[in-house]
């Protein structure tokens, strides 16, 4: 990609400049700059940054990378776009601030992408999250003609109206670096700076891996212990919820939302993978996704109950 | 008087909900000002992804002052009474009119409603029209209450005349009504004023807006064509992407560039729908009819003419096409070794939890084509196992990615299993007719299969009772019915729908059948009596019969003769009617020709004789032009007769004697038709 027009930064290297300039970008807008979460989820919206700080009337403004597991898009690394585990890059700002369409626009600009050069649109993209009992309106924004983001704004998160509302961006970060960098397929990316000692591209990293997990995700995982847990997972979620809201030990007023939350995100990655473990149906995906839900939506009436969910403290 | 300048700015508006929008704009912002009394002379609607723009000229200055005179209590009425008439009507009591009734005097109040000035009607009508706009789907942002497709940022609305232009005062939720509003949100972003509609069509087109939708899609449909031209290939037209697309885009910049040659040996169908679905593309096609090229519409003029752009858009489509290509290669390996994994992997597909799942629908199928096959022309075997052969495809990977695909991929992948051509096209076939455009089948293992597959559908959800109500069909009965109905008439497919559908609840589905038919006939200019004359007839379950034995009718009603006959055979109905309802009896005896008293009722008598003699066997070989002339031939006698007789005359027995004679004459016409049945 040869050097854009003015108003807009050189082409980034690597995959990792990439990324580290959407830092520095969304960290200049006041966003705070947070860490992956430390579970396997299936989107950056599983992050309780997302899900619950969308939730309550406290503004909230953050920006993270966050690794995601998809077990049916697995392809043992062969296909060029398609990975069962890859990041995604997240800001969500509430309340959404009038000029968000700019903000972002400003955020492809800093990697290289000049909108008067290319073909910036946003084509409608309802994005709904049935197991997050969440959905909103948006696009998703194509560059010459490829999807390099989502753009929504939350309407409802586990049920909830969100009121404010919250702007939420999604990066496909490897579909947005492999397109601003040049490269064809994923595995060929750059990872680190092609020019130091020990270059590392995408696939030196991560081919064997989506070689293994196609492999588990596909064949090998075992149904039987993926429903064991998936079962104590829902089981557990409800009964961190069902305990008193005050701590006997610190008497103090402690509703154990995040705790619960995790074991929500845990049931909804075991059910991914019994989906693609292909030992779902139609008539019972239908009910996993509302068993999932149910936890979601509890999960999000908890966090209302505290101060985070802005209940007075 | 002025024109009116309305604009809504907002962040990107779904394409499809464009059209609805513009119609929506003009209608209720014109209503509610005609409402108000405030006219107009011509409205037109525009809309891009970032506007809806509506202009309307000749607007009145202000609304018409109008007088109302409204009638209150008597003068000496309860001073209460009084006082509420004053506190309703707002006018002071030395202002009440008093005007002399029949028995009393009586209290009018005049009310004077001045006319309002244009702009404080249309701030109002605006406010409203924005805080209610009827979008199917609508949202919040920010901290806000207002609802709106997207964020909505601005509203231009100014009235215009000779001596310039104002700004129509109107605020909604935090939005105060302007004067300006910007262009394409990259090569002319600035802000600019605006004066009047004219004014502002212009400054939009140099900051690089066309804003008007029906040009924009003309622009790109030429445009493609010429550079297709050019190659010496043709545009694959597609209506409905072209609308799309005009809505995706301020500014049509079209671009076409070529399919990398490693896809080229793709099904076209899989080429062109992975294009237009993901990418928004058009396909365009060689002279031999091979898919070669794209064409995709940015939204931006570029100093490199578009060559990162259509460079980008190739390297999209490229990906969207290796993996059509994973779908397509992984599907024939199932595909060669005889697709046994699919087969068994419909098992595992619930069709409907109370009518089991798609592998137990196929079995069903299966039979049912074998029943159908004899009819059709098809070998009972054939269509037996096409019917195995056919819902495969649901279990493939293309299918899966591209549901639209089912019955095209289904017969690419029974070639690839060694199946022989007229099971291949079944696999494809079998799914039409789609829609009222699409053609239907006419090889015989196809027909079989569809209708197999359409009865099985009709009668599963019949025996479970879901069935249409209403405007809800989520199983789409009505269209399988009249997919049934187009097969039959189409190919001649003489069938016989009770002994599938059975007794029972079938009765219900074979009325659901007719009522199908008579609307489908209707369209074609069938009237709907004639559909019911025939429809008493023995055999009305064989729809084609029924189409055969209408279509003489409706032809024998447009003669003189059939038009008399009707008369007569009318006059006679009502008469013996008339009669067994007076009398309690049924004149259902047969008449006695000895007891004819003058020559034309003993010519009736022959008459019937000869026509019953006709009819019946022209009904048995289906002549039924022929039963027609018969039924024909009784206008002259059946006239003669009326002309000549009295039926009810003092003579009991030939009283009763003629009124037998007139239920012979139903009689010998109900073999053909129900004449009763036809109108006017």
């Amino acid at each position: 990609m040869a050097a854009d027009g003015a108003g807009t930064a050189k082409a980034p290297r690597s995959f990792q400049e990439v990324i580290l300039r959407l830092q520095s970008y969304w960290a200049a807008q006041g966003c705070a700059i947070l860490q992956p979460y430390d579970m396997e989820v299936g989107a950056g919206t599983f992050h309780p940054a997302t899900t619950l700080r969308a939730l309550g009337p406290r503004p909230w403004a953050a920006a993270f990378v966050q690794p995601s597991r998809r077990p049916t898009d697995g392809r043992y690394g062969d296909n060029p776009n398609r990975l069962q585990h890859y990041y995604q890059y997240q800001v969500i700002i509430k309340p959404s601030p009038p000029d968000m369409q700019e903000l972002y626009l400003g955020s492809l600009a800093a990697i290289g992408l000049d909108p008067a050069r290319h073909d910036v649109r946003f084509v409608e993209d309802d994005w709904e999250s049935p197991t997050l009992g969440a959905w909103g309106l948006g696009w998703e924004v194509w560059c010459d003609g490829m999807e390099v983001s989502q753009f929504t704004y939350f309407q409802q998160v586990g049920g909830h109206d969100c009121a404010p509302v919250s702007g939420e961006l999604t990066y496909g970060l490897e579909r947005l670096a492999m397109y601003v960098l040049g490269v064809d397929h994923v595995m060929e990316m750059p990872f680190n700076d092609p020019q130091t000692p020990i270059p590392l591209r995408y696939g030196d990293i991560f081919r064997q891996t989506e070689e293994e997990y196609s492999r588990h995700n596909f064949d090998a995982a075992d149904t039987a212990m993926l429903l064991r847990h998936f079962e104590a997972a829902e089981a557990e979620c409800a009964r961190l919820l069902a305990a008193p809201a005050i701590d006997a030990r610190t008497g103090r007023h402690i509703v154990m939302v995040h705790p619960a939350y995790d074991q929500c995100i845990k049931a909804s990655h075991l059910f991914n993978l019994l989906d693609a473990r292909g030992v779902i149906s139609v008539t019972e995906r239908q009910a996993y996704i509302g068993r999932v839900r149910a936890l979601a939506k509890a999960c999000a009436d908890a966090f209302l109950t505290t101060t985070a969910g802005g209940a007075a403290a | 008087m002025a024109e009116l300048l309305i604009e809504l700015f907002s962040e990107e508006i779904p394409a499809r909900m464009q059209p609805r929008a513009r119609e929506d704009l003009r209608r209720l912002v014109t209503d509610g000002l005609v409402a108000r009394g405030l006219t107009y002379g011509q409205a037109a609607a525009f809309s891009t992804p970032r506007r809806l723009a509506l202009v309307l000229g000749d607007v009145a200055e202000r609304s018409p002052t109008l007088i109302e005179e409204r009638k209150g209590p008597r003068t000496d009425a309860p001073e209460a009474a009084i006082e509420g008439f004053l506190r309703a009507t707002g006018v002071a009591r030395a202002d009440l009119i008093v005007r002399d009734e029949k028995k009393a005097q009586v209290y009018f109040a005049r009310i004077e409603r001045p006319g309002r000035p244009a702009a404080e009607i249309v701030a109002e009508v605006l406010a409203e029209v924005v805080r209610g706009f009827p979008w199917p789907k609508s949202m919040r942002w920010g901290a806000g209450t207002l609802r709106w497709v997207r964020p909505l940022h601005t509203i231009l609305c100014i009235l215009s005349g000779p001596a310039g232009a104002e700004i129509v005062p109107v605020v909604v939720e935090g939005i105060a009504a302007g004067d300006t509003t910007a262009g394409h949100r990259f090569m002319a972003p600035a802000r600019f004023r605006v004066a009047g509609f004219e004014d502002y069509a212009r400054k939009l087109a140099a900051a690089k807006v066309v804003l008007d939708h029906d040009r924009r899609a003309g622009q790109i449909a030429a445009d493609a064509e010429t550079m297709a031209f050019a190659r010496g290939l043709a545009v694959v037209p597609d209506a409905a992407l072209l609308a799309e697309v005009a809505g995706l885009v301020e500014w049509p910049v079209v671009l076409m560039g070529a399919i990398a040659p490693e896809f080229l040996d793709l099904p076209p169908e899989v080429l062109q729908t992975s294009m237009r679905e993901h990418q928004k593309f058009f396909s365009a096609r060689d002279a031999s009819g091979r898919i070669t090229h794209f064409v995709t519409v940015a939204n931006v003029e570029t100093e490199d003419r578009g060559a990162p752009i259509l460079a980008g858009n190739a390297r999209v489509l490229a990906a969207r096409l290796s993996d059509a290509r994973f779908f397509w290669e992984k599907d024939l390996r199932v595909a060669k070794t005889g697709m046994a994994e699919w087969a068994e992997g419909l098992g595992a597909v619930t069709f409907h939890n109370l009518l089991g799942s798609q592998a137990d629908r196929v079995g069903r199928i299966a039979k049912l084509a074998a029943q159908i096959a004899p009819m059709v022309g098809a070998d009972p075997a054939a269509a037996e196992h096409a019917a195995r052969i056919a819902k495969l495809d649901l279990r493939s990977a293309m299918v899966g990615e591209f549901p639209e695909l089912q019955g095209v991929m289904g017969r690419y992948y029974a070639l690839a299993a060694g199946e022989p051509a007229e099971i291949a096209d079944a696999a494809r076939d079998h799914w039409a007719p789609r829609g009222a455009e699409d053609a239907v089948p006419t090889a015989p293992v196809s027909v079989a299969m569809a209708l197999a597959d359409r009865l099985d559908t009709l009668t599963g959800f019949w025996s479970i009772g879901e069935t249409p109500t209403g405007s809800k069909d989520p199983f789409a009965l009505r269209r399988a019915a009249l997919g049934v109905i187009r097969i039959v008439l189409a190919n001649g497919v003489r069938l016989g729908l009770r002994q599938i559908v059975g007794a029972g609840r079938g009765d219900d589905l074979l009325a659901f059948f007719h009522d199908r038919l008579k609307v489908h006939l209707r369209e074609q200019g069938v009237r709907h009596d004639v559909i019911d004359a025939v429809l008493a007839l023995p055999g009305s379950d064989d729809l084609a019969l029924v189409v055969a034995r209408a279509g003489a009718l409706g032809a024998f009603l447009g003669t003189e003769d059939g038009g008399n006959l009707v008369q007569g055979f009318r006059r006679a109905n009502n008469i013996l009617t008339q009669a067994e309802a007076k009398d309690g009896v049924e004149y259902s005896f047969g008449p006695d020709a000895r007891l004819a008293q003058v020559p034309e009722e003993a010519a009736l008598f022959a008459a019937l004789d000869a026509a019953e003699a006709a009819i019946a066997p022209a009904m048995a070989a289906e002549d039924f032009a022929a039963a027609m002339r018969a039924m024909a031939a009784l206008r002259a006698p059946v006239d003669a007769f009326f002309e000549a007789v009295q039926i009810n005359t003092d003579n009991a027995v030939v009283r009763r004697n003629r009124l037998n004679l007139l239920h012979r004459i139903r009689a010998v016409c109900a073999g053909v038709a129900d004449l009763g049945r036809i109108e006017g």
